[in-house]
């Protein structure tokens, strides 16, 4: 079955005696007519999609509209000098994110999750925690079964589509997904997964989707870094003991709602906020030579 | 949805729908074609004629041309292979009355001078639905194993391609027939449960008034 809810996903575990990311796969595989060992494998290969894709990034790289590349690079020389303002670590988690961004602009081999646009919140996050914390790569994978378990109620609620609900559907999603992940990976139970989930989605309620000139680089690759940064205070929030007062599928109704409201111009037509910017209207015109 | 959907796919950048849903049209389109191009005349329209530049949909569909799955990562370099192996393409901007945002439409030609012409749209999450084969409408996203059979409209025909189906233990799941004009040319369009093996589909297209048998499987 799909979940229609994160109570009813949280409860479902909890008769099942399951822990939350097994009763995902347990319910996603039966439900697709799989084996577990084979979700898992699924699983597996996806993790090694991320790392090879983190692997390929190359500072020299630049998009086909030449926009885009190179940032992830300057960042990491940054983050690496001991200089930066928010450390060590962030600065890891936000030049991963931004280097993810720029693979995908620059025609590389990504991960969707949940899609192309916003594939740079969850390595970011995932990622740079197992390297700080020496994470096995099964936890990690069981760490991607609750983010895909937060999604799907994500996107059987609202929406996972920039271009119906606008970037809060694609960076937000992806930022509650990693959230709630990361509690899982913190040791926190599954009341703080949707807190962290309910956080994170909260603070990117509104986000429009205003790609320059239609393509998915500005903004799209530094909000990556905003959504796994956010992830980042959203879990560590929840792991202090704080709980978002509105219910995670309350907030996820809210994203919805709020997509359903927002103008055309504001859903990936590239014709809103910054795209119709005069330096994002003068890129556009230059790259089509209008 | 699927958790592999919130969680994937593995694909080439930087578009679900303007690349991995482009090179999945191209690919689609050549396992209909039964074979590598020589020639293919592509038309975009909508969003793939505005932006499909900077999203390298015109990469994509070429890469799809040549046999490649959305997350190859050749699919940037596909003009360069298409030129190696000899797959001459051209590209043309073009407003198609009533089509989806994110169109193509291809015609395919063979060495032999064969050709096939093929319009599909991309229509979100890397996902395609064709609309239009050999001038007849069409509506089927080759998301499951496809059956897609020529056939002279002549009484019986169906009937000898369900019959092998069945000898098959495969079962049909939808089953489409559009045809040109009475007793003209017919396609079938048939979406089945499991995979096709390629004797099964030689003993369709032995069977009399069957003009083509092309199968496309999920991957």
């Amino acid at each position: 079955m799909s979940f229609l809810s994160v109570k009813e996903m949280i409860s479902g575990a909890q008769e099942a005696g399951l822990p939350l990311w097994e009763y995902i796969m347990v319910s996603s595989a039966e439900e697709a007519g799989i084996s577990t060992e084979k979700s898992w494998e699924m699983m597996a290969m996806r993790l090694q999609a991320m790392k090879d894709a983190d692997a390929g990034y190359n500072p020299a790289l630049r998009s086909r509209s030449g926009l885009v590349g190179g940032d992830g690079g300057r960042m990491l020389n940054y983050a690496r000098s001991g200089k930066s303002i928010s450390g060590d670590f962030m600065g890891e988690v936000i030049s991963a994110a931004l280097r993810m961004g720029e693979c995908n602009a620059c025609m590389h081999r990504i991960l969707a999750a949940p899609t192309a646009g916003a594939c740079g919140v969850l390595p970011a996050t995932l990622l740079s925690y197992a390297k700080k914390f020496d994470t096995s790569d099964d936890e990690i994978i069981r760490a991607m079964y609750v983010s895909a378990g937060f999604g799907t109620v994500i996107a059987e609620r609202a929406s996972i589509a920039g271009a119906e609900a606008g970037c809060q559907a694609e960076v937000g999603s992806a930022s509650a997904m990693a959230a709630a992940s990361l509690v899982y990976l913190h040791g926190g139970d599954e009341q703080q997964m949707a807190h962290a989930c309910a956080i994170a989605l909260k603070n990117m309620l509104g986000l429009v989707c205003d790609p320059v000139a239609g393509l998915v680089e500005v903004p799209c690759v530094k909000r990556n870094a905003a959504g796994a940064v956010n992830a980042l205070a959203a879990s560590d929030m929840a792991m202090a003991g704080i709980s978002s007062r509105i219910p995670a599928d309350e907030v996820i109704d809210a994203m919805a709602a709020v997509g359903e409201t927002m103008p055309a111009s504001l859903r990936e037509t590239g014709n809103g906020g910054v795209a119709a910017s005069p330096t994002g209207i003068k890129f556009r015109e230059e790259y089509f030579g209008k | 949805m699927d958790i592999f959907d919130l969680i994937g796919p593995i694909m080439v950048g930087p578009s679900s729908s303007h690349t991995a849903g482009a090179v999945r049209i191209g690919y689609v389109a050549r396992k209909i074609f039964r074979e590598e191009p020589k020639k293919a005349e592509i038309i975009l329209h909508g969003s793939f004629a505005a932006t499909g530049r900077g999203h390298g949909t015109d990469r994509a569909l070429v890469a799809g041309l040549l046999g490649m799955h959305p997350d190859d990562s050749r699919i940037p370099d596909s003009f360069e292979i298409a030129q190696e192996r000899g797959l001459d393409f051209s590209f043309e901007s073009r407003e198609l009355r009533g089509a989806h945002p994110n169109t193509a439409k291809i015609k395919l030609i063979a060495d032999d001078g064969r050709e096939l012409e093929i319009s599909a749209a991309s229509v979100g999450g890397g996902r395609i639905e064709v609309r239009e084969l050999a001038g007849m409408p069409m509506h089927f996203t080759a998301d499951k194993p496809t059956l897609i059979i020529s056939n002279n409209d002549k009484p019986g025909s169906i009937a000898k391609v369900s019959e092998v189906l069945s000898r098959e233990k495969i079962n049909i799941a939808t089953f489409n027939v559009n045809r040109s004009s009475r007793g003209g040319r017919a396609i079938m369009v048939i979406e089945c449960d499991s995979i096709v093996s390629p004797e099964t589909l030689q003993h369709i297209a032995d069977s009399p008034e069957i003009l083509s048998v092309a199968f496309v499987d999920p991957d």
